[in-house]
């Protein structure tokens, strides 16, 4: 009888053990953290790249619009790829795309500027990567977009792609 | 030669000591950095990291202990921005009770199936 309970219990345990394995294979490991939603914009002074003047993130944020914060650099590749979708949504009337130079050379930074144009109503310098840690970047390039409530409400690590200029159009509507 | 030897082992001795940071401050910023992990990296903490964004977090760290915050509010304050991946500790809240109570009860349990075996064989 002892003997029987023993091997009804070991059973259910392997298969437990088993279906837990199972499901767990199937899950993804590549761990993307979840965006708290509606995070408020980091309070933060920075460097403007035209002028060298220090700003503050109540100015650049102060109009009553929606704002996409693209964090680039001279230097990454991806970020050559999303530029022209860049572009294109600055076009659009009821956003204001900010720039946040990453860890650039500003001679690289204004070259690549004038070679392929500039989307952005603002560009800031982020010397030292801690701007970016602030709004919780992983690196370059990434893309947040901002509400009229100065919260971000969206992030996209990596180069935005014509599905995300979509996304983000349905947003700002 | 061998004198020579001893006098630049005993003077090694003598100077590691002061080579390691005495400041509590760069203790606690090392102990820090080595408890987040380094999020771009595989497998690494951010002190032992030399990427970009290690060593932006790096920094990050070194200017909140300078301003005097607790290690408790640099990792909340992580912790805000990355989630809690981040740090290497998981905290304890009610996503971590089984983590962190389940060990502490298969303990007790054992404990109470040899006193009950014990008793037994008495």
């Amino acid at each position: 009888m002892k003997n029987k309970f023993n091997l009804f219990v070991a059973v259910i345990f392997v298969s437990f053990c088993f279906v837990i394995f199972y499901k767990g294979l199937n899950n993804s490991n590549i761990y993307a953290p979840k965006i708290n939603d509606k995070k408020s914009i980091p309070i933060f002074e920075a460097k403007d790249f035209n002028s060298s003047a220090y700003l503050n993130s109540k100015k650049i944020f102060e109009e009553d619009t929606f704002f996409i914060v693209n964090i680039w650099a001279s230097w990454c590749v991806p970020c050559r790829t999303e530029h022209p979708l860049l572009m294109r949504l600055s076009k659009n009337q009821s956003v204001k795309l900010i720039g946040l130079n990453y860890r650039d050379d500003p001679n690289n930074a204004k070259k690549f500027i004038n070679e392929f144009g500039n989307p952005y109503s603002q560009i800031i310098i982020d010397n030292d990567g801690a701007l970016s840690i602030e709004f919780g970047a992983y690196g370059v390039p990434e893309t947040f977009i901002i509400d009229k409530n100065k919260k971000i409400i969206r992030k996209f690590i990596g180069p935005i792609n014509e599905e995300i200029v979509e996304e983000i159009k349905l947003i700002i509507k | 030669m061998k004198t020579l030897k001893i006098f630049i082992i005993i003077f090694l001795f003598i100077s590691f000591p002061h080579l390691k940071a005495d400041e509590k401050n760069d203790e606690m910023k090392s102990k820090i950095l080595k408890n987040i992990r380094c999020l771009v990296c595989q497998g690494q903490s951010v002190y032992d990291s030399e990427s970009d964004f290690a060593s932006s977090i790096k920094l990050i760290v070194n200017r909140k202990v300078n301003e005097g915050l607790k290690e408790k509010r640099i990792y909340e304050f992580l912790r805000e921005k990355y989630g809690d991946w981040i740090i290497y500790e998981p905290q304890l809240n009610k996503n971590t009770y089984a983590l962190w109570l389940l060990p502490l009860l298969l303990f007790l349990l054992g404990g109470v199936i040899m006193r009950k075996k014990l008793k037994f064989k008495n």
